[in-house]
């Protein structure tokens, strides 16, 4: 159980008013009908499910509604960096 | 191995239990194995088991980085049941039920397997077709399956509230005579000292930092007390599958979740069938200590931590205080978690891998336990032979690039 910090509300919730919205940074393939299927496969279901830091979405559900990404920790659940939709997290704990 | 019986119990009493030979053995690790087993869980002492018993395969190491079975077998609610949807799901569960039927008398070591029913409760009318539906396809896969009215689940569970003013009333529910509980520890306990017994080198506290491979073929695996070579290397470390996988340079469809479970004082005998329900969210059963064992759901996010959030545990406890009003003053003794390995359709990945000599059988996702004969007994053979058991071929890791999964998450019993 932790608080995390809502960018766009600017203020630090309970995680039940939160929900996980999954791995970030996974585009998607701009030609879609030219990958092989393995390829596809990958896209849809592989995941990098890191002991560590790890980047995701989270979507502020009983709140403003809107999604961020943060960088937390997944065996001390510390979150180590909150930043937006389309930007890259700050150097300090890298992926 | 010296064999448990009544005449030995009473010749051991003469000696006042003093003589009672160690369970297993605690080897210094080989240079090589032809098998290296990673995870000692009753996952992988089964496969380590069957490799020995039914394929004469004895050069085998089961490496554990802590105990036997501290992991998800001593961690889940250990409900044992095969009314899965899916063909492919229900075979191999039902091959894996039929396997408990035997266990105790197999491994001569009492796993406790008591089969009282498994009771999955209907709160609304999409619940009672899902329902339905599922009874049939179990039937038609020749897996024992009944429906019951609400009036019936009040006969069969006098303590639960199947009244009609309940928030969420019980319409019916399904019935699986045959499945039950065992108990975990004597699970994982049983395949070590039968394993052993065959030949199999336990190596607890042990904990794999490296698998080693060379030109696409997998040569060992570096281990805290140094590398161990292996022909074979099999990995079975539910939880910390994707850090074995990336070891190998290799990434899985799998999430690492923390699903929690807790168990009550000890109470007089008051539940007599394990109940589940998914709509309200909670399975419950009471050991033969008399303990409720009661399984929460997983965290949504991913997990390595090995507990997880109050909340979900604050929810399955409002559910079974809902369905058990009898139950709101009964303390909780207490909680933990365990971290399961979530695959996209809910189903396990038995076989091999991309490199040459390592398997993995992992996935589970929050739902393993009852499959741990059955999983040990198809993955040996698929290590035996190589070549995937007929029973584990739907789960191959090639399903994610061709897209045959096998969708289970609605037998699966618990959301994620």
């Amino acid at each position: 159980m932790f608080r995390i910090h809502c960018p766009h509300c600017r203020e630090a919730r309970s995680e039940e008013e939160f929900s996980y919205a999954g791995e970030a940074h996974i585009p998607r393939p701009v030609d879609p009908s030219s990958l092989s299927d393995s390829e596809w496969g990958e896209y849809l279901h592989t995941r990098t499910n890191p002991r560590g830091p790890h980047r995701e979405m989270w979507v502020h559900t009983a709140g403003c509604r809107r999604y961020f990404n943060v960088l937390r920790d997944t065996v001390s659940y510390k979150i180590l960096a909150v930043y937006p939709v389309g930007e890259m997290p700050p150097e300090q704990g890298e992926a | 191995m010296e064999r448990y019986s009544l005449l030995g119990l009473v010749r051991h009493a003469r000696h006042y239990h003093e003589n009672w030979q160690r369970v297993w053995r605690d080897p210094a690790p080989k240079k090589a194995y032809d098998t290296v087993i990673v995870g000692g869980g009753g996952h992988g002492l089964a496969t380590a088991y069957y490799l020995a018993k039914v394929h004469g395969v004895t050069d085998v190491a089961v490496v554990e980085k802590g105990w036997l079975g501290g992991g998800n077998t001593g961690r889940n609610t250990t409900i044992i049941r095969s009314n899965y949807l899916r063909d492919g799901s229900s075979h191999l569960y039902e091959f894996s039920l039929k396997l408990w039927e035997g266990l105790s008398q197999e491994l001569n070591f009492n796993v406790m397997f008591s089969p009282r029913g498994v009771l999955y409760l209907g709160h609304t009318l999409h619940d009672m077709r899902e329902i339905e539906r599922r009874v049939n396809a179990n039937r038609l896969n020749g897996i024992d399956a009944e429906l019951l009215s609400a009036a019936e689940v009040q006969k069969l569970v006098p303590l639960m509230n199947c009244s009609p003013d309940a928030r969420y009333p019980v319409l019916g529910a399904s019935l699986q005579r045959r499945g039950g509980i065992a108990r975990h520890d004597a699970v994982a306990w049983g395949f070590a000292r039968a394993a052993d017994a065959q030949g199999v080198d336990i190596l607890q506290r042990t904990e794999v930092t490296g698998i080693r491979c060379d030109n696409g073929a997998v040569t060992g695996v570096e281990t805290s007390r140094g590398f161990i070579g292996a022909r074979k290397v099999a990995c079975v470390a539910a939880g910390n599958s994707g850090v074995l996988a990336a070891m190998a340079g290799l990434k899985l469809p799998i999430e690492s979740r923390p699903l929690q479970a807790l168990v009550s004082e000890p109470l007089k005998p008051c539940l007599d069938v394990v109940v589940q329900s998914s709509g309200v969210h909670c399975y419950v059963s009471q050991a033969d200590k008399g303990d409720l064992v009661i399984g929460a759901g997983t965290d949504s996010y991913n997990g390595y931590g090995q507990r997880g959030s109050f909340s979900v545990i604050e929810h399955t406890l409002q559910a079974v205080c809902e369905l058990f009003p009898a139950f709101s003053r009964v303390r909780m003794n207490r909680h933990w978690g365990g971290i399961v390995d979530i695959c996209p359709d809910a189903c396990p990945i038995i076989g091999e891998t991309p490199v040459r000599g390592l398997y993995f059988n992992c996935g589970w996702g929050t739902g393993g336990f009852k499959a741990t004969p059955g999983s040990g007994y198809v993955f040996a053979d698929t290590l035996a032979h190589e070549r995937p058991h007929p029973l584990a071929a739907p789960f191959s890791l090639d399903r994610f690039a061709t897209g045959a999964l096998v969708d289970e998450h609605g037998a699966a019993g618990v959301a994620h």
